[in-house]
């Protein structure tokens, strides 16, 4: 923790003083760190070199307002960065700023400091900010995190055209080109979760089946909390009164998941994050439901595999199109004292150019939370093939969502964290119980959220 | 003179004050039992530090509600008593610590009794590699076996299709992934069973063996009148020191099948990080930890008690 309080005012003289004794290399030299010491616990990327990117920008604004930085990057890897944030508001000590994953927003929102200031400004520079990041970040109307570009991903579907176009008879480049251009909505209209399941069919008779985790890691969360949005399925209202064994959305989305699983691999319960993307690099999945990395791995170990995949939009369900976000946040502990310094550098770090170098930085893995930013050139011209990831972004119709939204925060957060969803279809499929058991089961795991 | 003589009784009158004060403190600091309380002061620390306050912190924590801003009491544990989730947990785990500590002391047994008999050229080697699992860091070892029972590219479905038999689901079905998950506890633990009952075998008299051979005792005479009542001190500890450890096991459920399916495999350590880490309920997450504490504590005392009277019996 840094041992002096900084405010914008002698951030700012700091920074004049700074500049006007550059001409002056002994005092420059003992002058580095006259805006104190400011301590970041940056995630640490899964693509190699993103690190860097971040670290790059993060010393420009440093060196301009000659803060000294102490970087570190922690991995999720193992709940590492979660552990580290708890460790730190128990303590009440440890770095200033630290970057948080979808719900711990919420489960720290007593120890971070608002930020609706720095939000409102970015807002109105590049306007309309994302719906789940809103909701992530924004606890009893105040933002009490800024949504970030690092580490910020989607889950789309992530398809082998060849095996499309040969077992399922369906050009997915053609109905999800890479660019605005030739873009036909009867199209993609038509691309909905009973194409999705027949298409899943014909790939899984072929021996190609999709490879769609069900078991309690994230990728597996994500996927199906979009699909039983788009099924208009709420198992608690936003006020946190439970309805799951009455909402006909819920019954809709596991009756489809029953005549789904009967074409997926046995094994997808126990899959966890990391088995899709092997399923996917080894030549047997035709589909997952990812950020760009097994692309980015094929590319290096399977390159005839990475020349065939393409990125579309997820299917359309009765409540519209929904896609995984899972969304990563930048929050300054109250007990800072450097509060106003690591403001100043989240807002650098959200500039769109550094946003535009984050996401290139990334092979397109890093997602802006503003639309206005999702055309940059790395996702019109990554590849091969050139354009994959243009429908990495949400696209067309598609809406972010995450999964237990919009439920009570509280209680959503737990729903992801248990598994809830999985755990009703593993119920439903795998051990065969009533629809009725199992919502009930449902529903009695979510009056135990409930607590106070 | 006699200014001398006062003098020498004045210095003898201050030697024989200070004397007894200087000679307490130099016989106490010369006592064996002070060099060794100072001797193990650091690790008392480590102990107080890293042991003894967290357990009480952990204690404290389980009387808080969500937020951590209220005491309840033990509103906690009433809580946990009323979800089906937690006493599957409870069952899960009784299962698992039991059934592992079962197979880990009946395999130790049965390998201290093959290592005992090897002639001692060979023994040291074979008790070395038998020692490996166990000298192996646990979650390497873990992530060893998670590969063999990978869902989707397991080694040994690999060789099960090879013979003409099906995949199992080792870590996706209830059975077998409660199956996998002990499997490998007994992996880590038996070496340290085999060690121990090891070294209780060596301090058997060999005496009393030929004296039961003379009496026409059979091997499994020997075994039931000579060995176990020997060792039953030795396997009443491990026992309860295994029980302890496997009760509090994490590593393994976490890298194969983080609780999984639908929440089976489920044990209190796992239980505790989704609830506490995962979900942001630390207090609850504490109290679903404290729980086996009573009944691990109770089960100590008798087992500790049966081992003192076995040894002021002997002795």
């Amino acid at each position: 923790m840094a041992k002096h309080s900084v405010s914008r005012r002698t951030l700012l003289k700091a920074g004049a003083a700074g500049t006007a004794a550059a001409a002056l290399p002994l005092v420059n030299v003992h002058g580095q760190a006259a805006g104190g010491t400011l301590a970041i616990g940056f995630w640490d990327h899964w693509v190699p070199g993103a690190n860097d990117t971040l670290t790059k920008i993060a010393q420009e604004w440093a060196q301009k307002n000659r803060v000294e930085l102490k970087i570190d990057y922690i991995t999720s890897n193992g709940n590492k960065l979660r552990l580290t944030a708890q460790a730190e508001a128990q303590a009440r000590t440890g770095h200033d700023m630290l970057a948080f994953a979808t719900w711990d927003v919420n489960i720290h929102q007593r120890n971070l400091e608002p930020v609706d200031d720095l939000v409102a400004d970015l807002v109105r520079q590049y306007g309309p900010i994302n719906s789940i990041a809103e909701y992530l970040g924004k606890i009893d109307g105040k933002w009490r995190a800024v949504p970030t570009t690092v580490g910020s991903q989607l889950k789309p579907p992530h398809v082998r055209m060849d095996l499309f176009k040969q077992h399922a008879g369906l050009d997915m480049q053609a109905m999800f080109p890479g660019g605005p251009e030739g873009r036909d909505p009867a199209k993609i209209a038509a691309w909905d979760w009973e194409a999705f399941l027949v298409a899943a069919e014909k790939l899984n008779k072929a021996g190609h089946p999709f490879g769609l985790p069900l078991g309690s890691f994230s990728d597996a969360i994500d996927w199906v909390g979009a699909l039983f949005r788009s099924f208009n399925a709420v198992l608690v209202t936003e006020k946190g009164d439970i309805v799951v064994k009455t909402d006909p959305g819920t019954r809709a989305a596991l009756e489809y998941m029953k005549r789904l699983c009967q074409h997926l691999p046995s094994d997808v319960f126990a899959w966890d994050d990391a088995s899709n993307n092997r399923a996917y690099i080894a030549g047997r999945a035709s589909l997952i439901l990812n950020p760009p990395s097994a692309w980015a791995v094929a590319k290096r170990d399977a390159p005839q595999i990475a020349e065939q995949t393409w990125y579309i939009q997820m299917p359309k369900g009765p409540a519209g199109r929904f896609v995984g976000d899972l969304r990563y946040f930048h929050g300054i502990w109250s007990f800072s004292r450097q509060k106003n310094a690591a403001k100043d550098l989240i807002r650098h770090i959200s500039q769109r150019e550094n946003a535009e170098r984050l996401v290139a930085a990334s092979l397109g893995y890093d997602l802006p939370p503003f639309a206005s930013q999702f055309d940059f050139a790395t996702w019109r011209d990554e590849g091969p093939p050139k354009g994959l990831l243009y429908n990495y972004t949400p696209r067309d119709d598609t809406q972010p969502n995450i999964s237990g939204y919009p439920s009570e925060k509280s209680i959503a957060a737990q729903m992801y964290n248990q598994a809830t969803f999985t755990n009703m279809i593993a119920r439903l499929v795998q051990r065969n119980e009533a629809m009725d058991s199992v919502l009930s089961w449902a529903a009695n795991e979510l009056e135990g959220f409930q607590r106070g | 003179m006699a200014d001398g003589t006062a003098a020498l009784a004045q210095t003898g009158a201050a030697r024989s004050a200070a004397g007894p004060r200087r000679g307490g403190l130099h016989r106490m600091m010369r006592r064996q039992s002070t060099t060794a309380f100072l001797l193990c002061l650091p690790l008392l620390a480590l102990v107080l530090g890293l042991m003894i306050f967290p357990a009480f912190y952990a204690g404290w924590l389980a009387m808080l509600n969500k937020s951590m801003e209220r005491f309840v009491g033990l509103g906690n544990f009433t809580f946990l008593f009323r979800r089906e989730t937690f006493w599957n947990v409870v069952w899960q785990s009784c299962i698992f610590a039991i059934t592992a500590v079962f197979f880990k002391a009946l395999i130790g047994f049965i390998l201290a009794h093959l290592v005992h008999v090897l002639p001692a050229k060979g023994q040291r080697k074979w008790r070395g590699m038998l020692l490996v699992p166990w000298v192996m860091p646990l979650a390497i070892g873990t992530l060893a076996w998670w590969w063999l029972l990978d869902p989707s590219y397991s080694a040994f479905n690999w060789v099960i299709r090879a013979a003409g038999g099906e995949n199992i689901a080792w870590l996706g079905d209830t059975f077998w992934a409660r199956f996998s998950v002990i499997l490998v506890n007994v992996w880590y633990g038996a070496p340290f069973f085999m060690i121990m009952y090891l070294a209780a075998l060596k301090s058997v008299p060999e005496q009393l063996y030929e004296a039961a051979a003379i009496d026409g005792a059979n091997a499994w005479q020997k075994l039931w009148h000579i060995t176990l009542p020997m060792m039953r001190n030795i396997i009443s500890i491990t026992v309860l020191f295994s029980l302890i450890v496997t009760f509090a096991n994490f590593d393994i459920v976490r890298i194969l099948t983080n609780g999984g399916p639908r929440d089976t495999t489920h044990i209190f350590a796992t239980y505790s990080f989704a609830l506490g880490i995962g979900s942001g309920d630390i207090p609850l997450g504490a109290a679903v930890s404290l729980f086996m504490f009573p009944i691990l504590g109770v089960f100590a005392i008798f087992i500790l008690r049966g081992v003192r009277r076995r040894a002021d019996a002997m002795g």
